[in-house]
Formats: C-alpha cells, sequence, structure tokens
C-alpha cells in the first residue's frame, strides 16, 4: 500500500467510524444531562441520569411498557422457533416434490411487504374481536401471531438442516425414539447455534417493532416501547434528557446481544446468504 | 452378554421390519408422508392464515369503496382514483426518490468501505468494522428520534456545520422540503450501510486474495481491480442486498413517521404512511387503502424484476 492511499484509508475509515459511533454518544451523554444542558449542544457527560430515569418513571407507565416488550418479544420468539424449526426440518428431512413446491409458495410471501398486510390484518383481527377478545384487537396476542411464523425463519432452518446428518435419525429411529422423539432429544441439541442465531434475529425484529403494534394496541397500557419512544419524541415540549434515557433502556438489550453474542448475532443477519 | 443379546433382538426386529415393510410399503409410505406433513402444517397454515388469506382480502377490498365499515362494490373505481390522485403520486414519487438516491450510495459505499476494510495489512480492522457496523443494533424508531433531534433547527449537527463555519445560518432541516428529504436519506444510510457491508465482507473473504496480488503484478490499478475483479465476483451478493434495499425502501415508514411525520406538506410522506394514514388517520376508507397496498407489491415485483434483467444484461 502506498503512503498516500494509506492515509486516505485511514482518514475515510476513522471518518466513517466517527459519523457511526456519534448518535450513540450522543444519545447516551444526553441521557445523563438536564435538557436545556443537551439543547446547548453539551457534549460531555452529566449527573442528570438518575434524575432523568426518576421522571420517565413519573411521566410514563415504564414499568408496565417494559413488561408488555419482553413479553411479546419472548414469547413471538419462543413461538417463531418452534414453528420455524420444525418447518425446516420438515420440508428438508422429509422431501417430496409437493413440499417443495409448498415451500416455494411459501417463499412468496418474503415479497408482501407489511405495509400491504396492515389494513386486511387489521380488519381481521377486528373480525376476531367479536368471537374472541382475548386474540382480538388491543391483545398482545394479536401483535405475536401474525409475526410468529415467517418464511425467511423456515428458510433458514431448512438451509442449516442440509448439513445435518441423517446417519443420527436412523440411529435414533432404531434406538426407538419416536419422530417428535428424534426431533426434540436429537435435532434440537445438535443445531444449538442454528437456534441461537434465529433466537437473535427475531428477538430484534419483535423487540423494534413498531407499525403492526401501532396499529392493533389502542390502549396506553399495551402499549410497547418503540410506541412509548414514539409518543415521548412527538411531544410538543420535549425533555431530551428523559427520551433520550428511554431510548437507552430500550437500545440496551439489544446492544448488550451484539457484543455478548457478536458472532451469532452477525451468523444470524446473514443466515439467508450461507 | 448385553451386547450379545441386543444383537440379537435387533437382528430379528430388522428382518421382521423387512417383511412387513415390503408388505406395507403402500402403507408405509402413506405414513411417512403425513409425518413429513405434520412437520410442516403449523408453519403453513400460519402463513397462509396471515399472509396470503390478507392478500386475498385485501383485493376483494380493493373493489370496495365506503366509511369504516360500510363498504359497497365499486369494481375497479379504486384503481382509477389511484392514478388520479396527487396525494398517491406525491407518496409513490417520494419513495422513488428515496430509492434511486439513497440504494445506489449506500451500496457503493458499502462496498468501498468493504475494500478498504479487507486489506489484511490494515489496523484497527476489528474497530473499523464493529463501529460501521453499529448502528444496525438500534431500534428504527430510536435512531428516527435521535436523527430528528440532531438535525433539528438548533441540533448538534446545525451547531457543529456553523462552528466549522461550514454555514453561516442554520439549514432547516426538517421543515424544508428539499432538506428534509435528505435528512430522511441521510438517517436511512446511517443506518443501513454497515448491514450491506457486513454482506460484502463476508463475500470477499471468499475471495483469495491472490488474485489481487497478480492483478498488481500485471499493473492493474485498484481502481481497475475494483471493477474488474471484486464487482464482478460479487454480483451475486450486491443483486442480493440491492434487492432487500429495494423491498425495505418501498415500504419505508418507521424513519419518516418519527423524523418528519411526512412532512413539510407531503413532502417526505411513503407510500406506506399513506396507506397507514387511509386506514387510521383520516376517516378510514379500508377499500382505497387495500388499493394503494396493491400498488407496493406490483411495485416490488416490478424493481425486483428489473434488477434481475440488469444484472442478467451484464452478464451477457
Amino acid at each position: 500500500m502506498s503512503k498516500l492511499s494509506s492515509i486516505f484509508t485511514y482518514t475515510f475509515l476513522s471518518l466513517a467510524s466517527i459519523v457511526s459511533i456519534f448518535p450513540f454518544l450522543w444519545m447516551v451523554v444526553s441521557s445523563t444531562n438536564k435538557s436545556v444542558d443537551v439543547t446547548k449542544g453539551r457534549l460531555l457527560p452529566g449527573s442528570h441520569l438518575l434524575e432523568n430515569f426518576r421522571s420517565l418513571l413519573d411521566t410514563v407507565d415504564l414499568i408496565p411498557v417494559l413488561i408488555n416488550s419482553i413479553k411479546i418479544a419472548v414469547i413471538t420468539t419462543l413461538l417463531a422457533l418452534l414453528i420455524a424449526s420444525l418447518a425446516g426440518y420438515g420440508f428438508e428431512i422429509f422431501k417430496s416434490k409437493m413440499k417443495d413446491y409448498v415451500f416455494s409458495f411459501l417463499l412468496l410471501s418474503m415479497m408482501i411487504p407489511f405495509a400491504a398486510l396492515m389494513v386486511p390484518l387489521f380488519r381481521m383481527f377486528g373480525t376476531i374481536s367479536e368471537a374472541a377478545p382475548m386474540i382480538g384487537i388491543d391483545t398482545l396476542a394479536a401483535v405475536i401471531l401474525p409475526t410468529s411464523a415467517t418464511a425467511f425463519l423456515i428458510f433458514f432452518f431448512r438451509q442449516s438442516t442440509k448439513m445435518f446428518p441423517r446417519e443420527i435419525i436412523e440411529a435414533g429411529r432404531i434406538d426407538g425414539l419416536s419422530e417428535l422423539g428424534v426431533f426434540i432429544r436429537i435435532y434440537i441439541p445438535t443445531m444449538k447455534t442454528t437456534y441461537a442465531a434465529a433466537a437473535i434475529i427475531t428477538f430484534m425484529a419483535s423487540w423494534n417493532s413498531y407499525l403492526w403494534p401501532l396499529v392493533v394496541l389502542q390502549s396506553s397500557e399495551k402499549h410497547t416501547l418503540p410506541l412509548l419512544i414514539s409518543n415521548l419524541g412527538s411531544g410538543y415540549s420535549p425533555d431530551f434528557g428523559v427520551i433520550m434515557t428511554a431510548i437507552v433502556i430500550a437500545t440496551l438489550p439489544t446492544a448488550l446481544i451484539f457484543f455478548i453474542l457478536q458472532k451469532h448475532f452477525v451468523a444470524g443477519m446473514m443466515g439467508s446468504v450461507k | 452378554m448385553i451386547p450379545a443379546k441386543t444383537k440379537q433382538s435387533y437382528s430379528t426386529t430388522t428382518t421382521g421390519q423387512k417383511v412387513r415393510f415390503m408388505k406395507n410399503s403402500r402403507k408405509h409410505r402413506i405414513k411417512s408422508a403425513t409425518i413429513g406433513w405434520s412437520f410442516v402444517v403449523l408453519a403453513v397454515v400460519m402463513i397462509c392464515t396471515f399472509t396470503f388469506y390478507p392478500m386475498v382480502h385485501a383485493f376483494m377490498m380493493s373493489l370496495q369503496s365506503g366509511t369504516g365499515t360500510n363498504l359497497t362494490f365499486v369494481g375497479l373505481d379504486n384503481y382509477a382514483r389511484l392514478l388520479k390522485d396527487p396525494t398517491f403520486l406525491t407518496t409513490v414519487k417520494n419513495t422513488v426518490i428515496y430509492l434511486i438516491i439513497q440504494v445506489p450510495i449506500m451500496i457503493i459505499l458499502a462496498l468501498f468501505i468493504s475494500v478498504l476494510l479487507n486489506n489484511p495489512k490494515l489496523k484497527f480492522r476489528g474497530f473499523f468494522r464493529t463501529a460501521i457496523f453499529l448502528p444496525c443494533v438500534t431500534s428504527l424508531v430510536a435512531y428516527s428520534v435521535i436523527f430528528k433531534y440532531l438535525f433539528s433547527l438548533d441540533g448538534i449537527v446545525n451547531i457543529l456545520l456553523m462552528k466549522i463555519s461550514l454555514i453561516s445560518e442554520p439549514i432547516q432541516w426538517l421543515t424544508d422540503p428539499f432538506w428534509a428529504k435528505i435528512t430522511i436519506i441521510v438517517a436511512i444510510t446511517w443506518r443501513w450501510t454497515g448491514y450491506n457491508m457486513i454482506f460484502y465482507l463476508s463475500a470477499l473473504q471468499n475471495i483469495d486474495y491472490s488474485i489481487y496480488e497478480s492483478a498488481k503484478m500485471d499493473g492493474a490499478s485498484p481502481i481497475q481491480q475494483f471493477f474488474k475483479i471484486t464487482i464482478p465476483l460479487l454480483k451475486p451478493i450486491i443483486l442480493f442486498t440491492s434487492i432487500i434495499s429495494t423491498i425495505g425502501t418501498l415500504q419505508l415508514f418507521d424513519e419518516v413517521m418519527n423524523i418528519t411525520q411526512g412532512g413539510p406538506g407531503n413532502a417526505t410522506m411513503t407510500i406506506s404512511q399513506y396507506i397507514y394514514n387511509l386506514s387510521f388517520k383520516y376517516t378510514p376508507d379500508f377499500g382505497y387503502a387495500a388499493t394503494v397496498s396493491y400498488a407496493i407489491v406490483i411495485m416490488i415485483g416490478i424493481f425486483s424484476i428489473l434488477q434481475f434483467k440488469v444484472a442478467g444484461d451484464k452478464n451477457e
């Protein structure tokens, strides 16, 4: 590498890194400052974090909202992993021509944007509300159900199952395990890393999802963190310190997942191109 | 003792099974097919219920019009209305502007960064990679709200730009129709460049670095290497990421909703946001909203085919 191009490379990458990190730093720093200081453009950490947190608790129902977000994300993840891994396993291990057609058909659903589904889905849950209010509009179940089966995740599991050794399945059958037994006792423990990556993608998507909860969750005690942040952000006299504290809380879980499980995280993001 | 016994019982059962299997092979096949289907049935039913059925339902709705649940059959009137609806045309224009400006900038930027990062002699590679990927960790709503404040009239971006004397008075990032679009484009590029970079980086790692070494020996400049080696070898992954980005941009919602709320006027409003407004903000007209929904689906289809065509032509 010539000297000039090496200077250029480092300058460019440093600039890109600074631009990428700056909004984060600003978010974290602002959560420790008073609103007035944030508007003045203060870029140094302050000592106002606890006060900000306390006034956040005073202005909004943070704890119930946090619990809703956790419930939705955890249940969606468990359900999605179960449904997609069963299907991915079924499509690959019990391969047949007919099943391959069905699989390709399911993949088509990846081309349908959620924006196109929200109106009919909202009407559908409106109808469900009349018969079963438990899973109708304004329930956590209505948020979870439509997002817990995705073609992408089925595809992801099917791709990973291609590497799964068939002999183990045969051995399990000879040992007298039922087909479901083979799946639960052998497949799930062997595919831990695939499950980890899939769990990360699903949890992130659910934790951060905005449009569908916005449509279907109407009362504020049912809200999730993104809805709470969006509402705080659209206020007329925003308290910046408080809002940034809320954003830090919402970002913390995903940031932690990223730093602790970086390898699985990247594997999950790239799942489809393996 | 025990192994011998197992071995014996094992052999008898296999022969027994073999006989039964031959007798009932048809029955066995049916049974194994049933087991296979029972693994996938839940997923198939869920996706049909929550994706395919709603699309069929949306089509029926698009043939109806009225407020709330009082819908009457109007045939193709909604589709005719679409082509004359100035707000719809504005949202299509905005969305296409985001698409044709933002997606190429982001992909070129991501390619460029990943080529720089792929140099094995580079120091601090891990740091640069993590830093540039970091934006992907944030939720769309969270980063949108952050960007809204960063780019407000008295926000930190204006303060910094004025400090280094790049501008003499603050830019109306959120309230000027032109700058508001720029803000949205900057925001999306910030959030997604690192995501695309990861795809290119892993594809680059599969290219043998000695190809570059020998190209250098043959006197190829870095720019020639980039266009003659890197781009052709990464074409499938570039196609993949550009389709993903196109689908994402065509249904852009969270950012616009939280940064500009579609304003000023309708200057930044996207198609998704228009569907939302038609259904939940204005007097609800679900029939017409469903018609607009179909417009997005059709656009995704057209753009995907277009991208495949473009990539295919270069192949020949």
